[in-house]
């Protein structure tokens, strides 16, 4: 409290100094933020260059803006240019998922597809392929947003009246995708043509997918990313415990729901654009929250913005490959050594 | 993120104390006896059925040629494989659980069955296609390859993770992303592998215990001979270890090294399972879950964690022979009877809380 008669002088300093050490720290993570969207930036670049023909950036300027004709043009415009894309839509979306997920079951070990949506939309695929004969990656889309959709009400009407303990919703969830799961093997090891087609997709590739698909999953990662900043604040009073944030006023079903619609809208369009892509929604949080603290506020966009840059890395790096490393193989392989290295160097922070 | 079973059944301090000493008990019974019920009536079943009685003379060392023939050298193998895996996962499970304090870590935290994965596949994938080699040698190769590749993988999360002692989080870090980029490699193998041998290796990985005989039997039953009693002599440490790593170093426990053998313990556990049996997923997170609930304890059970894993898997090998007549993956049959009863208990339970 200030003196009558003015403020002391000690004090004053104090506040000074302690506004100025709160504009240095969010100075710091906003600067860590904007170096995020330089890299994704290169690495974009990079995208379009780099494959079995490596073209200069120059070339890749004149092919995009300048309506250059010729191979060239056409590979960067009809083939990388849509791959690029789609790997930083699928990385945004994933990372940002994955912060979102672990902040609300307070786990480490908490994957995007924890609640059912991989599962979901995996036996939605198959189911597709085995009794409609869809194989196209576009028609896919629906069939895995809807599917993924289904499994999280299931896991919802299981372990949700729980209310504030994520220990139910997240055991619901392992085993509804169980059961899906062995739904999804059972058709697809009595049936050969199509474990020959969801062993491809699986993986997880960027590969042969047009605009129209990116086109298609865009509004629900845009959805998707809104509702998960809009929960962030939500997800730090969750932090303190469910006792303690019901105390400040937080209620808490409607973060829940909040938290679990962004998680089904960015891991469902993700899973159908490009397939089940695990390592990067477990991963990136972590390494987020090295670079910006356990604020989610931070973490969430932080998050997607490192999701993006990895599967646009993995991807990249993946076709230098000879023969073409699958993104959702190659993502796993340049990812976890970092991932192992960053784990094991500091004190770990729980989520 | 701790589990607590929520009981609102109190009647009065005193009984609520007996029963809390009695249920666990009574648990493990019932499930013991479950799942040697389970193995007699999977003796009977088959191409040529028996009757109880019958199995039981041959058990006790009578009956005619045939009847052996068949029950100690056709179906006696396997239906041991299945408890035997069984018990030894979801064993594997609760020491696991209890050491990094996580409901959703199972032993592939350790690294186990994502390296028994890559070995095995490796070895149906390198063996069966390329170089074209004999039935019998792949039937001894994978189950090597799949121990030494489960063995490597769990030794280099554990030495990773090592200092001064295994922090929980730390641990699951490391094992996450090794985990990962180990099975980035199997989903690499299976891509670019043939059809047919994509076909065996995703019947191994889903788990399988059909045709095994004495071969994979017995080294599994030695194994857990040793290793079952070695877990269950964890069960007084590691309920010290709930208590906090630091109250459990006041009271004496030596927590490193008695973290480091709940985790070497359930290392081996699952290499030896699943090197018998396939990678049976599942197991070795739900049975735990389950069994806590059954017995109202705060952590896994082990010994009845053991007994349920064992009554899962013989039970769904069970089911699964009487109602497919192809040979179904017996951890899809799993993950068939033991979700939807996890899936159960988590609706009673919303309903009791």
């Amino acid at each position: 409290m200030p003196a009558p008669g003015g403020l002391p002088r000690a004090s004053t300093d104090r506040t000074v100094r302690l506004a100025f050490a709160v504009v240095r720290i969010d100075g710091r993570r906003c600067g860590v933020l904007a170096a995020l969207v330089g890299v994704l930036v290169v690495l974009f670049v990079l995208g379009l260059a780099i494959g079995s023909a490596w073209l200069s950036p120059g070339t890749v300027w004149h092919a995009l803006a300048a309506g250059g004709h010729g191979d060239a043009a056409t590979i960067v415009r009809q083939v990388r240019l849509p791959r690029t894309l789609i790997g930083v839509v699928v990385g945004v979306a994933l990372g940002a998922a994955g912060a979102v997920m672990q902040g609300h079951t307070r786990n480490p070990l908490a994957d995007p597809g924890l609640f059912g949506v991989t599962a979901g939309a995996g036996l939605a695929v198959v189911l597709g392929m085995v009794v409609l004969d869809v194989r196209d990656p576009a028609a896919q889309v629906w069939l895995a947003i809807a599917g993924a959709g289904v499994a999280t009400a299931l896991v919802l009407a299981v372990g949700g009246r729980s209310g504030g303990n994520p220990v139910p919703l997240a055991l619901a969830g392992v085993a509804v995708s169980a059961l899906l799961g062995t739904v999804t093997s059972f058709l697809v090891l009595s049936d050969r043509p199509t474990l020959d087609t969801y062993r491809r997709w699986v993986v997880g590739s960027l590969a042969g997918r047009e605009l129209s698909v990116t086109a298609r999953v865009l509004p629900f990662v845009a959805a998707g990313l809104v509702l998960a900043l809009l929960n962030a604040r939500s997800m730090d009073l969750l932090g303190l415990g469910t006792d303690t944030a019901r105390g400040l006023g937080q209620r808490l079903v409607p973060a829940r729901l909040v938290g679990l619609t962004a998680v089904t809208l960015l891991t469902a369009a993700a899973t159908a654009a490009a397939g089940p892509i695990g390592f990067v929604g477990l991963v990136v949080p972590h390494l987020a929250r090295r670079l910006v603290g356990i604020s989610y506020r931070w973490v969430v966009p932080c998050s997607a913005l490192l999701g993006g840059c990895l599967l646009v890395a993995a991807d990249v790096a993946g076709r230098t490959v000879p023969g073409e490393l699958q993104v959702g193989v190659a993502v796993a392989l340049v990812g976890a050594p970092v991932f192992v290295a960053v784990a094991r160097r500091r004190r770990a922070v729980a989520p | 993120m701790t589990a607590h079973a929520t009981r609102t059944d109190r009647p009065s301090a005193r009984t609520a104390g007996r029963r809390r000493r009695v249920r666990p008990a009574a648990v493990l019974a019932v499930v013991l006896l479950g799942a040697l019920a389970v193995g007699v009536v999977a003796l009977t079943v088959g191409d040529f059925p028996l009757s109880v009685p019958r199995v039981l003379a041959v058990l006790v060392g009578r009956g005619d040629g045939a009847t052996r023939l068949i029950v100690l050298e056709l179906r006696a193998p396997r239906v041991l494989v299945g408890l035997l895996a069984g018990a030894g996962l979801a064993l594997a499970g609760a020491l696991t659980q209890t050491v990094v304090r996580n409901p959703l870590a199972s032993p592939d935290v350790l690294g186990v069955t994502s390296g028994a994965s890559l070995g095995a596949v490796a070895a149906i994938v390198g063996g069966g296609g390329t170089y074209e080699v004999s039935d019998a040698l792949l039937r001894a190769g994978v189950p090597l390859c799949a121990a030494v590749g489960g063995l490597a993988a769990a030794t280099l999360v554990v030495g990773l993770s090592w200092r001064r002692g295994l922090a929980p989080t730390r641990l699951v870090l490391v094992g996450v992303g090794l985990a990962s980029a180990v099975t980035a490699l199997t989903s690499w193998l299976l891509v670019v592998a043939k059809v047919n041998d994509a076909t065996t290796a995703s019947v191994w990985l889903a788990g399988s215990v059909s045709s095994r005989g004495w071969a994979q039997a017995v080294p599994l039953a030695i194994a857990l001979a040793v290793l079952v009693p070695a877990g269950l002599a964890l069960a007084r440490p590691l309920s010290v270890l709930e208590l906090g790593d630091e109250v459990a170093a006041g009271l004496g426990l030596r927590v490193r090294a008695t973290a480091f053998a709940a985790a070497a313990v359930a290392v081996c556990l699952t290499a030896a399972a699943v090197s018998a049996a396939g990678a049976i997923g599942f197991v070795g997170l739900v049975v735990p879950q389950i069994m806590l609930r059954l017995a109202g304890t705060t952590r896994p059970p082990l010994a009845a964690s053991a007994a349920g894993g064992a009554l899962l898997v013989g039970g769904a090998d069970l089911a699964e022979r009487l109602l497919f007549s192809w040979e179904v993956p017996v951890g899809l049959a799993t993950a068939a009877l033991g979700a939807p009863y996890l899936i159960w208990l988590l609706i009673r339970q919303r309903r009791t809380a």
